[in-house]
């Protein structure tokens, strides 16, 4: 049935993810882009929103709450309205979980799901982004080789979030010698042969404390590939993190517009408000245009993975064009605010910074 | 619950009219070709093909919204053609005005006749409180004295009435508009010719003159003869008419863009050009890169729409969803027939295919219904809480 209307539950995590990001997450993001810094206490106060742990199992001291990727699409896109640097840090935990719970073997669940149901955060993350030019999840540089019972990792990944406080990592790679599938394996911070090195500086996204990650032939156990010897859909998690993505970047595209909004009605030239201008009037109208369509565009592709339908389509599509119309609406809300657009004094050049940075998460998916 | 999938029950009826679609698409060079005739109200095939209406009994509560579903049939007919249909259903734009302003006895009388609307004129399109149509009202045979000309009334030749905006009083502006219905064969009432058009050839748009025509006092729709003072009388509710039209306009210019779409995919892997999703793009043509862009495009725009119709289904308000629907429509299906002609190169202007067709008959949906400019004029109000004398 094609339908639009969230359930009575989905409206109710809306209106407390939305009360959330109002006073917990907008008014301290600029801070933390400013000192490149995620504090402890934040970390605390997302992990308390039980964002990953209430979609884990019973048996692994989760809420049992049913995995919900629509349900994680409206709660992104309310965070990421409040700041889309701390979204992504409070969902980069259910990046790793999720997956092992998803994918992952019983006896995967079982030795990684109960450190993120306790008291205290915990952190794992996800390495799939690599260095050099044209980079492409459907054609990784990292490495895994069978050696005897186990493989034996190598190569760099780059962009991991938290990566620094992250106890575990799923690393994505590909087989070698005849296996060329995609593969996904957990290597612990510790590992021989790991080096994990930052915060990475970047562009946007720099409160995220982004890891770079070097894998000098890392030996890992059979049991360390997600899922077990036999193959599993690692290209589920692609398509998972593209429609989250989709999602944070509505977000970020409707906190642009509502900051333009009054900025235009207040701003007075040539005798009336600049919001009456149908040039800036149209810009304004396009912004909201281009964030219902965004928006769609999420949920379609949560609501394949949702009801297990093969995402590969839906995710890119949603991926794609959320990238270029959240560059698009960030760049035009830079214009609208002029020199105050590109004043740090208001978060506009941080969302333009921002929105340019999530357009190269997982690479070349911008269509 | 959100979801997008069409359900079993939806499915029949949309692979029904897909069926009809590619029949009413092997008669569509022909009425492009020869203008000056209508297609048929039925198809020598029809008596093949069971009605599909007949599948919209049986529908349950768990099937996707008749609203909804109706921009679905929409897409999915013009995908076919945007003229020929298996079966030509009753009805137009006036009847719909006829819904929304008429008394339930002007309905009781009205409702089963196809009714055009006339809106535009030579000097005035977008904004319809120009009108320079004059309605007054002879006493003596309590009888309204229609003057003026309409232009652009889709399927003005067809229809055997027409709900007609005329002024009662220029200097009231849009307070002074109201909708008048005209039968045809009314004297004074003439269908002057069908117009010739850079795309949609096989539709019937008319243009009419009325001189001198008298109708009833009880044609006025909806019976006001008053003119406010303050606001805008009953144009607002008029106005209401639009509120599934522009949806629905976006959805029948998606239909077209999906065929030219499906088209430029068909043909580009008959080249052998690799077009498949979950491939990086960096290793695809950029003929493949644009396709899959368009593609995209094509799914945003018809979710607007769906989301429209989707809140009037629910009993919800769309006013400004109506417009973000026609809005986005408009301008994706351009740009995606302009760019399926850039990818296939000569094939897309050759008239031994339809694309060029296509690229013709989408054009006038940015326009008709209220233009792209129109749409964000209304957009933006919502947006920033301003009335329309506030954002001109």
């Amino acid at each position: 049935m094609i339908s639009f209307g969230p359930t009575e539950e989905q409206e109710v995590v809306r209106e407390a993810m939305r009360e959330f990001a109002a006073k917990a997450i907008r008014p301290i993001a600029r801070e933390c882009d400013e000192k490149s810094e995620l504090p402890e206490a934040f970390l605390q106060a997302s992990f308390e929103l039980g964002l990953t742990a209430t979609q884990l199992p019973e048996a692994y001291g989760g809420g049992g709450e049913p995995r919900s990727p629509v349900t994680n699409a409206i709660v992104l896109e309310e965070l990421a309205h409040g700041d889309a640097t701390l979204a992504l840090a409070a969902v980069t935990p259910s990046l790793f979980a999720f997956a092992i719970a998803d994918l992952g073997t019983e006896e995967q669940k079982r030795s990684h799901l109960p450190a993120f149901c306790g008291s205290r955060p915990h952190v794992a993350s996800l390495a799939l982004m690599e260095p050099g030019p044209t980079f492409d999840v459907s054609s990784l540089r990292t490495l895994a080789e069978p050696k005897g019972d186990g493989y034996v990792l190598s190569g760099s990944k780059r962009f991991v979030p938290l990566g620094l406080r992250a106890s575990h990592f799923l690393v994505l790679a590909r087989g070698a010698n005849g296996d060329s599938g995609l593969g996904a394996y957990v290597v612990p911070r510790d590992a021989q042969g790991l080096r994990v090195t930052g915060p990475e500086k970047s562009l946007g996204l720099r409160a995220l404390g982004t890891a770079s990650l070097e894998l000098e032939r890392v030996e890992v156990p059979a049991e360390a590939r997600l899922g077990g010897a036999g193959a599993v859909d690692v290209r589920r998690l692609v398509n998972a993190s593209r429609a989250a993505l989709a999602a944070a970047m509505t977000g970020v595209a409707r906190a642009v517009l509502e900051y333009a909004v009054p900025y235009a009605k207040d701003r007075v030239a040539f005798g009336e408000a600049i919001a009456r201008k149908q040039t800036i009037a149209f810009t304004l109208a396009d912004m909201r245009i281009e964030t219902d369509a965004m928006r769609w565009l999420a949920w379609r592709a949560a609501a394949d993975l949702e009801y297990g339908r093969d995402a590969t389509r839906s995710a890119q599509q949603a991926r794609g064009y959320t990238a270029e119309a959240c560059m698009k609406i960030a760049d035009d809300g830079v214009q609208v605010l002029g020199g105050h657009g590109y004043i740090r004094e208001h978060p506009v050049e941080m969302w333009y910074r921002n929105a340019r940075t999530l357009g190269v998460l997982e690479g070349a998916a911008t269509l | 619950m959100i979801d997008f999938e069409p359900t079993p029950n939806d499915r029949k009826i949309l692979d029904q009219v897909r069926r009809e679609a590619l029949v009413a698409r092997s008669y569509a060079r022909h009425y492009d070709e020869n203008e000056h005739e209508f297609p048929p109200d039925e198809l020598p095939q029809a008596k093949d093909f069971p009605n599909v209406f007949a599948l919209f009994a049986g529908r349950g509560k768990d099937d996707t919204g008749m609203g909804l579903m109706s921009m679905l049939v929409s897409a999915g007919q013009t995908w076919g053609d945007y003229s020929v249909r298996m079966r030509r259903g009753k009805g137009g734009l006036g009847n719909a005005a006829l819904r929304a302003a008429g008394t339930p006895p002007q309905q009781q009388k009205w409702g089963h006749l196809t009714l055009a609307m006339a809106i535009t004129e030579p000097g005035c399109g977008s904004d319809p409180s120009m009108v320079q149509m004059s309605a007054v009202l002879d006493p003596a045979t309590d009888e309204w004295v229609l003057n003026g000309e309409k232009i652009f009334v889709t399927t003005g030749c067809r229809a055997e009435g027409v709900v007609v905006w005329a002024t009662l009083d220029k200097s009231a502006g849009r307070a002074g508009i109201k909708s008048f219905l005209v039968e045809k064969g009314t004297p004074g009432f003439v269908v002057a010719h069908k117009e010739k058009k850079l795309g949609i050839r096989a539709d019937d748009t008319a243009a009419y003159v009325f001189r001198d025509c008298r109708i009833p006092r009880g044609n006025l729709l909806g019976g006001d003869e008053s003119i406010p003072k303050q606001g805008s009388g009953g144009f607002r509710g008029v106005m209401k008419t639009f509120n599934m039209t522009r949806p629905a306009v976006a959805a029948i210019g998606l239909g077209i863009a999906q065929a030219a779409l499906d088209f430029t995919r068909e043909q580009l892997e008959q080249a052998g050009v690799s077009l498949e999703y979950g491939t990086g793009l960096h290793g695809l043509s950029a003929a493949a890169q644009k396709l899959l862009r368009l593609e995209a495009l094509q799914e945003a725009a018809m979710l607007t729409v769906l989301r429209a119709a989707w809140l009037s289904d629910q009993g919800q308000r769309n006013n400004t969803e109506s417009s973000i629907a026609k809005a986005k429509g408009g301008a994706a299906v351009r740009e995606i027939t302009q760019g399926c002609i850039e990818i296939l190169g000569p094939m897309g202007v050759s008239r031994d295919f339809l694309l060029e067709k296509w690229f013709r008959d989408v054009r006038i949906t940015d326009i008709y219904e209220g233009t792209g400019q129109i749409q964000r004029l209304i957009i933006a109000r919502d947006v920033l809480g301003y009335s329309s004398s506030e954002l001109r």
